[in-house]
């Protein structure tokens, strides 16, 4: 039914136990595989929003998100469409660098907005708040110098408010 | 069971007071007019019974032998009369022994609360005795659940619980309660209303007229259209309108294995049953169509069989409660959301004011085409004059009651197709059987919950020799409460169609197929839980028993022995197209289109 693209689905839900297994879980009960996942409060306590990136078809993604709608603790969803949001993830890398090499590091760092959130003997550990994209691309240009570890919280997006209503989200108004 | 009255219901909803977690989930089962409900005790859930015992209430509750059979008699009462049926579990083996219910009660669509005890707040998540985390394990089997974390949440938990359950496309929701809430008083009243902001029924109502002209646009340049219908149009109660239109149009109704009674089988546009054992002429008037109107059915691979070939040339519209099964399997050219006792009057409306009399044309030589096929393939078996075919069996029950309120129920295998395919049903909520799911073992409990929704009825389990060993310890329960349905094993002494498989596609293995020397005598066995039991090996015993036990109205278990070897024909091999179908007792061979 077509080639795969990613997809990045944005669910607001209500802040109970279990939500995020419910729709964890029916990811996995219709055979897709989730890229990543980010879930956090929103500027209401009773509400969360999961934010899912998977690769799949375009009727895929159709399907989960009506199959999402079903979800009683689920409350909106659309697909975020990246031109009209704003995407971002943070990235914590730690780099091999001693004191030669550092602030070469840094150097590199600073082009990407990434801070120096602690400094060891031998190592840098960097933060940096980008689009997936971008830390990417920071993390390439960091594997040279060595990188001991790395790990990325899964993408958040949010539509931007310039962009024009209905164009960002596929709105269906579904039950079960 | 008399169905509480409407005084009754709103004076328990008025109800208020204070009380224990126990008395409310009671209090609550009253303010939604349960009049019964089905379960076992056990630790976790011992207050809710002793509650049973210690208020005055309304609600009838049934002891069965096994969980699961206390979910499958909450389908069958619950088919039978589509109110939503309930049944009660202790925590842990209790609960989990609910599951198989549940999900089959997820796949059919079947409006049902299933309350489970759970261990004490204090123990959750302490591997505690007889502790299972059930709403963890039923999460991609129920509509929805409800962990209770505080009593006071009881009331709008199961307020939630029945909303959910019975409005929108029908489903299981699962509602556990620890025990120590369950002990815990607190100020009880009845929520009219319970805010879902993430559960929206309103918009459903209403109809798109766009969309009904879109559909009437197509049925007016389609020369071969066809009614698919499924079991939606029984959970909608939308019989009467589904009639209406079908007579307006004058097109070929088929009705999938959930959908059997939607529209009368009798009824000369019927062509019965598609799909796998369904009859060559649905098959192939779906294959040959070029719309299939689709009425809350979801294109099941059992229906349609190799998706890619099935109803090759067929534009589809669809109506539907669910957006989720629209172009689910089948891309939709038309669909609508509705509930389908408003948008199939729209759709005829649509349709008369659209008359064409060039497209009755072709569609009465369509009709003419497929009333043909009907007339030289129907349904048949070969009778040898020495043993008793199965068939033969259906046929004679099927006299036997016509004309009389009768409710079939039955297992899953080959028994099941004989009585979708030799059984006349001619009205919703009197055919009762395990689709989706295809449950063995739901036979016994679903007739045992549809006779005790309708007393008056004549409730016939059709069952299996393999399907009857998996639940037939409720027939103590049938005993108990003195229910009469009558379970009619069709004996074989195999898992037949497991090996009706083995013959046809695994040259002829039998693993583990034959039951035959280890089944127990279903007669003396029945008769040590005190049912009536009778036997049959011949048409004329068949017939002598039928009468008996029609004639009886007490708990009845009739063993028939059956030809050991007969297979369900036609059959679409899984994986073939739809319209080719094996006939091995007639052709011998493939049988292609009919034409």
């Amino acid at each position: 039914m077509g080639a795969t693209n990613h997809h990045t689905l944005s669910a607001l839900v209500e802040n109970r136990p279990g939500v995020l297994s419910r729709v964890a879980g029916l990811f996995t009960r219709r055979g897709f595989n989730i890229d990543s996942l980010a879930v956090g409060p929103t500027e209401r306590p009773d509400r969360s929003v999961i934010t899912i990136r998977v690769d799949c078809t375009r009727h895929s993604v159709e399907q989960v998100v009506k199959q999402l709608y079903k979800l009683v603790d689920v409350i909106d969803v659309h697909e975020v469409l990246p031109e009209s949001a704003i995407e971002r993830e943070l990235l914590l890398v730690k780099v091999q660098a001693d004191a030669e090499r550092r602030s070469e590091v840094m150097k590199l760092a600073e082009l990407f907005d990434a801070r120096v959130a602690d400094v060891g003997q031998t190592s840098l550990l960097l933060e940096c708040v980008e689009h997936p994209d971008r830390l990417a691309a920071l993390e390439e240009l960091l594997v040279p110098y060595g990188i001991l570890e790395a790990i990325r919280t899964g993408r958040v997006a949010m539509t931007r408010s310039s962009a024009p209503e209905g164009e960002s989200k596929t709105r269906l108004r579904v039950m079960g | 069971m008399s169905t509480p009255t409407e005084t009754a219901v709103a004076a328990a909803r008025a109800r208020t007071g204070r009380m224990t977690g126990a008395e409310a989930i009671i209090r609550s089962l009253e303010a939604e007019g349960v009049d019964i409900c089905w379960g076992i005790p056990g630790g976790a859930i011992l207050p809710l019974y002793d509650a049973f015992m210690a208020c005055d209430h309304t609600v009838e509750h049934v002891l069965v032998r096994h969980e699961q059979g206390a979910g499958h008699m909450a389908q069958g009462y619950a088919r039978a009369t589509g109110r939503v049926g309930v049944c009660i579990a202790t925590s842990g083996p209790g609960a989990t022994n609910l599951v198989t219910p549940i999900a089959d009660a997820f796949l059919d669509s079947t409006p049902m609360v299933a309350i489970t005890g759970q261990v004490p707040t204090h123990l959750i998540g302490t591997d505690a005795f007889q502790e299972a985390d059930i709403t963890g394990i039923v999460m991609p089997i129920v509509k929805h659940s409800f962990l209770v974390q505080r009593a006071e949440e009881i009331p709008t938990a199961m307020r939630a619980a029945f909303h959910i359950a019975s409005s929108g496309r029908p489903g299981p929701v699962l509602v556990d309660i620890p025990k120590d809430l369950q002990l815990t008083e607190f100020d009880f009243s009845y929520p009219d209303e319970v805010e879902l902001p993430g559960y929206d029924t309103d918009w459903i109502t209403g109809v798109d007229q766009a969309a009904v002209d879109a559909a009437a646009d197509l049925i007016a340049r389609a020369r071969k259209p066809v009614l698919y219908v499924g079991g939606g149009v029984i959970n909608a109660e939308a019989t009467d309108e589904l009639i209406l239109l079908a007579e307006a149009l004058q097109v070929p109704v088929t009705t999938t294995l959930l959908a059997k009674g939607a529209f009368p089988d009798s009824h000369p546009l019927s062509v019965q049953m598609p799909g796998m054992h369904g009859s060559k002429y649905a098959n192939w008037t779906m294959h040959r169509s070029d719309l299939l109107i689709t009425i809350g059915a979801r294109f099941d691979d059992r229906v349609t069989g190799k998706l890619d070939a099935f109803a090759p040339g067929a534009k589809i519209i669809h109506f539907d409660i669910d957006p989720a099964e629209i172009s689910k399997n089948r891309t939709a050219d038309v669909s609508l959301i509705g509930h389908l006792n408003e948008t199939l009057p729209a759709l005829r409306d649509a349709v008369l004011a659209n008359r064409n009399d060039e497209r009755i044309r072709h569609q009465i030589d369509w009709l003419n085409e497929v009333q043909g096929w009907r007339r030289e393939n129907p349904f048949r078996y070969r009778r040898d004059g020495s043993t008793l075919k199965p068939e033969y069996v259906m046929e004679a029950f099927d006299k036997a009651l016509r004309g009389k309120d009768a409710i079939w129920v039955t297992g899953v295998g080959q028994h099941q197709m004989w009585a979708a395919q030799y059984l006349t049903i001619d009205g919703p909520r009197r055919w009762i059987t395990s689709g989706g799911l295809g449950t063995m073992g739901f036979g016994v409990p679903a007739a045992i919950g549809a006779q005790q929704a309708c007393p008056d009825a004549y409730v016939v389990n059709i069952d299996g020799d393999g399907c009857f060993q998996m639940t037939m310890q409720e027939l103590a329960t049938a005993r108990c409460y003195d229910v009469p349905a009558i379970h009619a094993v069709i004996n074989n002494g195999w898992l037949g169609m497991v090996r009706q498989w083995q013959e046809l596609f695994h040259d002829e293995r039998y693993s583990e197929t034959d039951l035959f020397g280890t089944i127990p005598d279903f007669v003396k066995l029945a008769e040590s839980y005190g049912c009536l039991a009778l036997r049959a090996e011949t048409e004329a015993e068949a017939d002598a028993v039928i009468a008996e036990a029609i004639a009886a109205r007490r708990p009845t278990v009739i063993d028939f022995r059956v030809d050991r070897e007969e297979k369900v024909y036609p059959m679409v091999p899984a994986g073939a197209a739809s319209h080719e179908m094996l006939d091995e007792t007639w052709e011998n061979e493939w049988v292609e289109d009919g034409v």
